[in-house]
């Protein structure tokens, strides 16, 4: 349904802008793979396939307005994990990003935890405004002067210089994931962060990168008896014991640290009965959860699975309280997206601010919106086309079968390599990003 | 028939995405891996019981049909009894799949994900091999319970992508497959052998 026009509530999504590269050739190292704004909304991450980390920054036009356009501009970039080789097993290790997590602030530095698909590393990104000048024993270019010909003493002083924005790694938290990182989370009482990876859980603290403790542990003694594993993990926004983990069978563990050392036993088992006549082939791979998150006021949990977002009450385990169908429209075509390999696609999911709205990627470039409260979804599109300043974003309609109207795009046309798999919303304002393969794409929410 | 035809593509389809995965970069992911292995054992599934349903028809019997005449007509690179008299003793007492003619409608396979799991039985298998398999055992059954080599000609379908395979054997149990995160280092020979129990897909890692 669309949202455009209507009452106050209506949000109206604009163009405001499009970062990376304008041609269709996608280099793969260009690929985004996560997005993450921090805890303000002021800095935006982008992590790639390439292991390049891209931080923009929020300029506000005019502070003093209530309502004023606000732009996103590069702050700083850095290569923040390389192609690594693991000799026992022969292996190439990926540089590309998996997740990006900000740490809250505790002071003028900012701090981010970046991973691949095996060691995690903390970044700090700090600003250099000001460089000391007036040395007694060196000159400007750094030479040294001869102290024989120095004839009076002079206190250096700070000089306001170019913003200069530094990343330095300060600490790597390496060889502690058998398998591949698929999740990092930090904890509430900013002390700790978890990390998963197909069959394991971590516990580590932030400054201490020589150990960790393995607080969920699913692998079987016989492999041969495994029949799921470890999909996304998160901390509590606000109780540092709880996390949750979801699974490739649409499960969502509940755990408590305060239980036991090792969380194996959950306390919370969220499933839903699967639907009987839906059944199919693919039933096992499209009910692989493949995020969740909680909401901010921590009452809530979205998981996302290929074909529905669905939001938990953390009260309720046996079904969720709400679902909605992203495409199911995809649903007789799940062959198909076997043999293309877009069944194994892992889309994230969002939540706004106030945790009303819900935001998840789809094909064709189409993003989806769900307002729980009013009970509308809409479908956008991230396009060049649409991107003309401030251009309003036009809700679009895939017509599923039978006759296809005006303006609406049949399932067939759909181009499943245009895939979105990537949104992030600003903590405060409707302010999103969505990222497409290789391109970052902001809107915003019309201003009057 | 439609459906084992269909089936049959999906596990050729499947096996050769586990091949591919072999040697994607940064290694096999077992979730990949696991979820392939799940979608071949349904399609195994299914196509054992269109298979049977077929056998049934034309035999006019009720009796449970040996799958391993079945299996080599159309199977992928391995045929074991073990392992399929398992499973079809499961189809057996369970109650009659219904099976549509095509896949991407409402299709009820009989063993759901959990029963075909667990540690094989070995005292069930080996009684089901006895009782059963006389009068259809495989040329080659003395060597079921070595570890010899097979010949290329007698296991390679001509849907499947053409690879040396190299079986090895067990006693009372299923082949295993070994995917390619433990013998990388030894590429010149070592390959996916299909099993039965395609959780035997991700043993290897």
């Amino acid at each position: 349904m669309a949202g455009a026009g209507g009452g106050s509530n209506d949000v109206q999504w604009c163009f405001s802008q499009v970062k990376g590269a304008i041609d269709d050739d996608v280099a793969e190292a260009d690929i985004i793979s996560t997005v993450e704004f921090n805890h303000s909304g002021e800095l935006l991450a982008t992590g790639d396939k390439g292991g390049r980390v891209v931080i923009f920054q929020q300029e506000i036009e005019n502070k003093s307005q209530p309502q004023c356009r606000s732009e996103y501009n590069v702050y700083s970039t850095f290569q923040s994990h390389e192609p690594e080789f693991d000799y026992l097993k022969s292996l190439e290790i990926e540089e590309k990003i998996n997740k990006i997590r900000w740490l809250p602030q505790k002071n003028a530095a900012q701090f981010l935890l970046s991973t691949n698909d095996k060691t995690i590393k903390l970044w700090k990104i700090s600003e250099r405004d000001k460089r000391p000048e007036g040395y007694n024993l060196k000159e400007e270019d750094g030479r040294y002067i001869d102290p024989n010909t120095v004839t009076a003493l002079r206190v250096p002083v700070f000089r306001p210089m170019d913003l200069m924005v530094e990343a330095s790694p300060r600490r790597v938290f390496a060889n502690a994931h058998t398998y591949h990182i698929n999740s990092i989370s930090i904890n509430s009482d900013h002390e700790t962060y978890l990390s998963a990876d197909d069959l394991r859980i971590n516990l580590w603290h932030q400054e201490i990168t020589d150990r960790s403790f393995n607080i969920v542990d699913i692998k079987p003694a016989n492999m041969e008896e495994l029949t799921e594993v470890i999909t996304a993990a998160e901390f509590h926004p606000h109780q540092c014991n709880t996390f949750v983990y979801s699974s490739s069978k649409g499960t969502i563990r509940l755990c408590d640290m305060r239980e036991s050392a090792l969380c194996d036993k959950y306390s919370k088992l969220f499933e839903e009965p699967e639907d009987p006549s839906n059944r199919s082939f693919f039933s096992e791979i499209i009910s692989s959860i493949s995020d969740v998150k909680f909401s901010h006021n921590g009452r809530y949990m979205m998981t996302r699975d290929y074909l529905s977002v669905k939001i938990w009450d953390l009260n309720m385990e046996n079904r969720p309280v709400e679902t909605y169908q992203v495409h199911e429209y995809l649903r007789s075509k799940l062959c198909s997206l076997y043999e293309n390999d877009c069944i194994f696609d892992k889309f994230e999911c969002c939540w706004n601010g106030n945790d009303s709205v819900v935001m998840t990627g789809s094909y064709n470039n189409f993003f989806r919106m769900f307002d729980r409260g009013q009970r509308r979804d809409m479908t956008l599109e991230a396009s060049r086309e649409s991107s003309k300043p401030r251009q309003v974003l036009k809700p679009r309609k895939v017509c599923a079968g039978g006759k296809r109207k005006k303006d609406e795009i049949s399932v067939d046309s759909l181009d499943f390599n245009k895939k979105i798999l990537h949104t992030a919303w600003h903590p405060q304002d409707n302010i999103i990003a969505v990222a497409t393969t290789n391109n970052l794409y902001i809107f915003q929410d019309k201003v009057n | 028939m439609d459906v084992s035809a269909e089936a049959k593509r999906i596990m050729a389809v499947s096996i050769s995405k586990l091949y591919a995965s072999r040697t994607q970069r940064g290694g096999m992911r077992l979730h990949r891996c696991l979820l392939l292995s799940v979608v071949m054992r349904s399609a195994r599934d299914l196509y054992h019981s269109a298979c049977l349903a077929k056998e049934r028809e034309e035999l006019g019997t009720a009796q449970p049909v040996p799958v391993t005449a079945t299996e080599e007509k159309g199977e992928a690179m391995d045929t074991t009894t073990s392992g399929d008299q398992v499973d079809m003793s499961r189809v057996e007492t369970e109650p009659e799949p219904s099976l549509t003619p095509t896949l991407t409608e409402e299709i009820q396979t009989s063993s759901d994900p959990e029963s075909t799991q667990g540690p094989p039985k070995p005292a069930k298998i080996s009684g089901k091999n006895t009782v059963e398999d006389k009068e259809n055992r495989s040329p080659v059954s003395p060597d079921r319970h070595s570890r010899k080599r097979r010949g290329k000609a007698s296991v390679a379908p001509d849907f499947l992508p053409s690879k040396r395979a190299r079986l090895s054997l067990e006693l009372g149990e299923e082949r295993a497959i070994r995917t390619g995160q433990r013998n990388c280092c030894r590429s010149g020979d070592s390959l996916i052998t299909m099993s039965l129990n395609s959780n035997r897909a991700i043993a290897a890692f």
